[in-house]
């Protein structure tokens, strides 16, 4: 399973949530495969989008909030981690889809091999912490953690491959800003 | 370095951001604006702690996307961590924040750590295109009032900051 087919897989299951996109083909990715007005897809600020979920969890309880973050991403702003388990927010959910490389620059490695995300996620107070390596996996694994209380933390084992990537996001910052507003607002 | 504050300083500072209708800080401590973060602990506002300053501008900035009025309080050894979160999502995105940065390294007189952040804090914020306001300890309020009036405006960041002996 390729980080695409994860985020295909995922966003298929996705009912009204609010979802957080990381910087890289993690946006575009989503971009190519559910395009809502749900979906914020942060371009550029790499490592902050459990951060930017977190302030949106807190501040909009009723509403589902989903990160897609990659392996390099949550690497980078690991400290947002803590601070979630802290703070439970009961109405988030954490999906790291982890191919092990930084793909939009040329599939360079990250560190995320020697590290165990899903037991950090545990350590830092997530609620629900699952794992997932197959379709099937994925697909069991998200609705059960969707069912339950947050903060949840699903770690995505995806394989690194070398492939022509989705199309930029089309959409200028101010309009992803403008649309996800309304998205917020309505839910 | 400890400078008497004025009394009630902080509490006439939250009545200001409370009056703009401020309603989520988030940060990371620094000795020159803790009276302000101690005042928010005991207000049912809360202050939440964040582990790196940049991460706080990342829950900051959810939160105003949530319909929030959002305000990130730090020391500026902070700063140089957030200009990236600053130019590639608040100003692009246009995503307003209140900055309220404790400002160390005042002309020079302060810990090795701080000078060259003191120096450069101001012109580094304007560079990139953030106003930056450091008021006299009685002009705190009109401070706040100038850079709630800047991120209506123009919807971006606006920076006030504290010298010692203002809070």
């Amino acid at each position: 399973m390729t980080a695409r087919e994860a985020i295909e897989i995922t966003a298929k299951r996705l009912k009204d949530e609010l979802v957080i996109c990381t910087t890289g083909y993690t946006c575009r990715d989503m971009q190519q495969a559910s395009d809502r007005p749900g979906n914020f897809y942060m371009i550029g600020s790499m490592g902050l989008a459990a951060s930017l979920g977190l302030g949106i969890a807190l501040s909009k309880p009723q509403a589902k909030v989903v990160v897609f973050d990659g392996d390099g991403s949550v690497l980078m702003g690991l400290g947002a981690l803590p601070v979630i388990g802290s703070l439970s927010p009961g109405n988030l959910i954490h999906v790291v889809f982890d191919n092990g490389v930084f793909a939009s620059t040329g599939n360079q490695p990250t560190t995320s091999g020697s590290v165990s995300l899903d037991r950090l996620a545990v350590s830092c107070g997530y609620r629900q912490v699952a794992r997932a390596q197959t379709p099937e996996e994925l697909a069991k694994e998200w609705d059960r953690i969707r069912s339950g209380a947050g903060p949840a933390f699903l770690l995505v084992k995806c394989q690194p491959v070398r492939q022509a990537p989705a199309e930029r996001v089309r959409l200028q910052p101010e309009a992803i800003t403008e649309r996800f507003r309304e998205a917020v607002h309505a839910s | 370095m400890k400078t008497p504050a004025v009394t009630g300083a902080a509490e006439a500072c939250l009545e200001a951001l409370k009056a703009h209708g401020f309603d989520f800080f988030c940060g990371v401590a620094d000795s020159t604006v803790a009276s302000l973060i101690g005042e928010l602990s005991r207000d049912p506002a809360g202050y939440l702690s964040a582990t790196r300053e940049d991460l706080a501008v990342g829950m900051a900035s959810g939160a105003t996307l949530a319909g929030r009025r959002s305000a990130v309080l730090m020391q500026n050894s902070g700063v140089g961590y957030c200009l990236n979160a600053l130019t590639s999502l608040n100003l692009i995105y246009k995503i307003p924040l209140l900055l309220i940065v404790g400002y160390r390294g005042y002309q020079g007189k302060d810990a090795p750590e701080h000078r060259v952040m003191g120096a450069h804090c101001e012109a580094l914020l304007r560079e990139v295109g953030i106003e930056v306001f450091v008021p006299e300890p009685e002009k705190l309020s009109e401070a706040v009032a100038q850079a709630d009036a800047v991120m209506r405006e123009r919807r971006v960041p606006a920076a006030i900051l504290i010298r010692p002996g203002v809070l």
